[in-house]
């Protein structure tokens, strides 16, 4: 019946492997037989040099364990560059594909791996990529900014990260093992049950995206703890910097919402495994159900990828233009409003699904709304540069290009946002152009000024400057060439995730795209050596604990900071508490005392490891696995709460060495 | 140093003197023409908010860089105005205040399940005629119940007059898109749609599925075309020379998964078919939705429903698999199971054997 002669091998079922068969492995596929030999010999070259270099002990003692917020932090965006290499690497093929086939011409991408390479990227893209970025910023910089030495749940935290791996691992493992999901990112049914998605894909999909979701989860109820239990003394919730209010607000948005994800993807699992009738046509299921449950989910989500990044710009704009942000309290609002209105606006992404014009009117205009504070935002950056001594640091760059990008974004969601306007829009490459808008214009944009900018409080060394540039710009031209002409092509109604189209006159707008694309491949390139050079070159741009004269906490620790953070409490008595402390002249005292520290632990990545296994053992129907690695699970779990190993004190002399160290910047 | 942000722009106003179909900003029926200029409006209204915005992120950090000359506006410590801030919070509101009043008016009166209405229109235009729409794997089926035939892959409509659609689907979402002339509306498994456009001029129009649907989504495309009442007359007259029927037996033929179906006509409309279709009862033996409402709004089937399970269920006969083939089972338990892989194979083969009433 396709146009190609496959068919997917019959399913069978043996109790050693589930339905796993030699049949799911994709051997016959260069690209992914080529993509594999590439990482198996990463894979022991890493190995080997690890070994050679004795960094194993290191590794599992300092990191992998690692109870440190700073260091979960860092290997949260190490993840998410990892992962953008990956999602990346499936945007390139899809503009590739896209610049190829016109006309009738095929491309080099048959429909059943081009719709595993666009579910996959958005999947990465946001769950492993944006998300990752975004809580590896929170977890590094918002417990320094209000003082703390730690998150509330230090060893939830770990945890949490492993978690997140355990998913992204599994998504990864879909690339060699059976095979990724072909439904979009959001995986509407009934597209997704099991009569129109049988094999594992899906089934990968769920288990990545549900043992991930546990980390966020659990890592927003973390945060949050944090921001209400572990202020410094003195500080008040409106002492508190933006990036912090910005991390609050965004972890309240988690904690409400990945719940809504978490079941929503448990009764699409039982549509699937159980033969629950939720979602699909028969026994009265109701896809249109879980269209409106995951958009309750996913429209918060796009609150909570850019509200960190609006924290990251407001201090960032004001570090720079050496003033305190303009109208705090107007920002805390605004960011306050965003919040409470992201849940009330999910029905925009299906005005086209045929509710009536009182519905659409309603959520258009709260829609509309949320670009009022929005606007203020972006207002209150503006004039916090007015007036100011605006030093254009790389990061200045990055928050430049962000205002301007994210004003067409911002512009264009509005216009979505019109019901009558979005009939028209809904589905074509002008929305694809819209939300890359935002989200590169803005979260993409936004981590590269955060890296650049928390770089030095984190590793001691500033990063290049000339690579830095050079990154900054491949990144914001290419943007523009990669989707201008996707807004064009959806004002001619073209449809997004086409594999193939007949009309030859769009093509030239994809090769342009598909050359955006490239020239922000070297924007990408030129951000990894720009890491490499800086890592080669840091001493010479070693700098001081506070390199850029900044406004708050966390620069009032050393570079790279103590894994205490603070030798001694500090007491807050307002806004930009440090600015302050630099113009009393603060010191510490000498006198320190001992410091109560957490311990690291291995447990995290153990049952993470088993959640893997698990996951695994799921999507190919390996009940028994399945079976051990849950308990094992819960064993471990359990015999954790056995563990009266959990702290230490580091003592005052040693507190007194390691500042003496830090004098030296 | 700002030159990349001209350069799309320069591409933008190249690309539109080519020959490309512009056909959301160029539309040819009058509801896709409002829908544009909403969409010209809500633009003009949001760039007096942009530009002054694009203008100031560029000019401030310029304006006021560290090295400037004269620094004696350095204001290190302003960081509040109420009057500021009235105007910054006001303009915004204002100007979603205007816009919300637009969207209000535009909504309700763009709102596909409204008929056109001719006063509204302001010219001449000529009675309504219906188009029943099935999306299915991954073709489309219009069914013209009025002149009792069908097509696939190719809407003809005559042009100045209203079309009254009612849409559904056979298994899984799509949206039915023809830009040319007005915005999109989902098509659903089980439920029924509606949308009402029109064409102000004849022409061929480019229609589309515009939601990813499987395997075989991007040939899922067709023609709309719209014609004179002659010329749609004379269409209609080679639609009924077809021979196929299209019966409820050849539905199920034809709602067999199959890519880059070509254009087809049948005559001989089964009159309750697309009833049918909507209520996933095309098949001998399923119980329509409606009557499943019905019944559960009843108490439902109970325990000893549980047996009728089969009458209730669809999408195990319309599975496919990662490539598109049909894999479907049989319609009923007492039915002969089969693999479904080869070419040619129907699932019609198997769906009207076994028990033929709906029992409740």
């Amino acid at each position: 019946m396709a146009t190609e002669a496959h068919v997917q091998a019959p399913e069978t079922w043996s109790p050693i492997f589930g339905r796993l068969t030699l049949d799911w492995i994709p051997y016959h596929e260069p690209i992914l037989v080529g993509t594999f030999s590439a990482i198996v010999l990463g894979g022991i070259a890493a190995v080997l040099l690890m070994t050679y270099f004795k960094l194993w002990g290191p590794l599992w003692r300092d990191w992998i364990t690692s109870v440190d917020h700073k260091k979960i932090g860092i290997m949260y965006m190490v993840l998410g560059f990892i992962m953008f290499i990956r999602g990346f690497a499936d945007a390139l093929m899809m503009r590739a594909q896209q610049a190829m086939a016109a006309g009738g011409a095929e491309g080099y991408l048959p429909p059943h791996h081009y719709d595993q390479v666009f579910t996959a990227h958005g999947v990465i893209m946001i769950f492993f990529v944006a998300m990752a970025f975004i809580t590896g910023i929170m977890n590094f910089v918002m417990p320094t900014q209000i003082g703390a030495r730690d998150v509330a749940f230090p060893f939830l935290n770990n945890f949490s990260f492993w978690m997140t791996v355990a998913g992204a691992l599994l998504v990864n493992i879909s690339l060699f093992i059976g095979e990724f999901a072909r439904v979009g990112w959001l995986a509407f049914p009934p597209l997704s049950g099991s009569a129109f998605s049988s094999g594992p894909g899906v089934d990968y999909y769920l288990w990545a995206l549900q043992i991930a979701g546990v980390g966020t989860t659990l890592s927003g109820v973390n945060l949050l703890a944090t921001i209400f239990k572990m202020r410094a003394k003195g500080m008040k919730l409106f002492d508190m910097p933006v990036f912090t209010w910005t991390t609050l607000c965004t972890n309240v948005l988690i904690v409400a919402a990945f719940p809504v994800l978490t079941a929503t993807l448990t009764m699409l699992t039982l549509d699937r495994y159980l033969d629950f009738h939720f979602f699909t046509n028969d026994l009265g299921g109701n896809a249109m159900m879980y269209v409106n449950l995951i958009w309750i989910w996913g429209h918060p989500e796009v609150y909570i990828l850019i509200l960190p990044i609006f924290g990251v710009f407001s201090e960032i704009v004001s570090t720079f233009s050496g003033k305190p942000l303009f109208g705090y309290k107007t920002m805390v609002w605004a960011t306050a409003c965003i919040m409470v209105l992201s849940f009330v606006v999910w029905l925009h992404h299906f005005f086209t699904m045929g509710s009536g014009a009182n519905v659409n009117t309603f959520f258009g205009i709260t829609t509309m709304i949320i670009a009022v504070p929005t606007g203020v935002k972006v207002f209150n950056w503006l004039f916090t540069m007015y007036k100011g001594r605006v030093r254009f640091e790389v990061p200045m760059l990055w928050t430049t290009g962000f205002i301007v990008t994210f004003a067409i974004g911002g512009m264009t969601g509005v216009l979505l946002a019109v019901p009558p306007v979005d009939f028209q829009l809904h589905n074509t490459l002008f929305l694809i152009a819209h939300f890359h808008n935002v989200i590169i214009g803005g979260v993409v944009f936004g981590v590269y000024a955060a890296v650049t900018f928390w770089w030095p409080k984190a590793f001691g060394f500033k990063l290049d400057d000339k690579w830095g540039r050079r990154t900054f710009w491949f990144w914001c031209v290419g943007f523009y060439f990669a989707f201008m002409p996707l807004y064009a092509l959806g004002l001619m109604g073209v449809t997004r995730r086409l594999q193939s189209y007949m009309d030859q006159a769009w093509q030239i707008y994809f090769i342009i795209a598909a050359f955006g694309a490239v020239l922000i491949a070297c924007g990408i390139a030129c951000g990894f050596i720009n890491f490499a050079v800086s890592i080669l070159r840091r001493k010479e741009l070693a700098v001081g604990n506070d390199p850029w004269n900044a406004r708050t906490l966390d620069w009032a620790t050393q570079s790279p900071p103590a894994n205490y953070n603070f030798p001694q409490d500090i007491v807050v008595t307002g806004r930009d508490a440090f600015w302050k402390m630099k113009q009393d002249g603060f010191k510490w005292s000498t006198n320190y005392t001992d410091i109560h520290m957490p311990n690291n632990t291995a447990t995290g990545v153990i049952v993470a490891a088993m959640a893997l296994v698990f996951g695994f053992a799921m999507i190919w129907y390996i009940w028994w696995l399945a079976a051990i690695s849950f308990i094992g699970m819960i064993a471990t779990v359990i015999a954790h709460t056995f563990n009266y190993n959990q702290d230490h004190w580091i003592p005052a002399s040693k507190v007194a060495e390691t500042e003496a160290k830090g004098e030296v910047a | 140093m700002r030159l990349s942000f001209k350069i799309p722009i320069l591409l933008g106003a190249v690309a539109s003197l080519s020959a490309c179909q512009y056909d959301v900003l160029a539309p040819s029926g009058w509801v896709a023409a409002e829908q544009r200029d909403l969409l010209v409006i809500s633009t003009l209204l949001m760039l007096i908010v942009i530009i002054p915005v694009i203008f100031m992120a560029i000019w401030f950090p310029l304006r006021y860089r560290a090295d400037r000359p004269d620094q004696s506006d350095y204001a290190p410590n302003w960081a509040h105005s109420t009057r500021l801030e009235y105007v910054l919070w006001g303009v915004p509101i204002v100007i979603v205040a205007i816009l919300g009043v637009y969207t209000y008016i535009y909504t309700h009166r763009l709102d596909p399940y409204r008929p056109l209405d001719a006063a509204e229109i302001g010219t001449e235009i000529g009675e309504p005629i219906e188009v029943d729409v099935v999306s299915l794997d991954w073709k489309w089926l219009f069914i013209y119940p009025e002149q009792g035939v069908a097509s696939v892959n190719e809407l003809a409509v005559p042009a100045n007059r209203p079309i009254n659609l009612r849409l559904t689907s056979s298994t899984v979402m799509t949206t039915f898109s023809v830009p040319a002339l007005g915005g999109m509306i989902y098509t659903m498994a089980g439920m029924e749609t509606k949308l009402h456009l029109i064409a102000d001029e004849e022409g061929t129009y480019f229609g589309q599925a515009a939601h990813y649907s499987g395997p075989g989504f991007s040939e899922m495309h067709f023609d709309t075309l719209a014609m004179s009442d002659a010329d749609f007359d004379q269409w209609v007259e080679k639609a009924r020379a077809s021979n196929d029927e299209l019966s409820r037996d050849a539905y199920l033929d034809l709602e067999v998964p199959s890519m880059a179906n070509p254009v087809q006509y049948y005559s001989g409309i089964d009159d309750t078919l697309f009833d049918r279709i909507r209520g996933l009862c095309v098949d001998e033996g399923k119980v329509c939705m409606d009557q499943m409402m019905m019944q559960d709004e009843m108490g439902g089937g109970g325990l000893e429903g549980i047996a009728d399970k089969h009458k209730y269920q669809y999408d195990d006969q319309r599975a496919i698999d990662g490539f598109g083939n049909p894999i479907g089972v049989p319609a009923t338990p007492s039915a002969p199971a089969h693999g479904g892989h080869a070419e040619g194979e129907t699932l019609s083969m198997n769906t009207h054997e076994g028990a033929a009433h709906d029992g409740h």
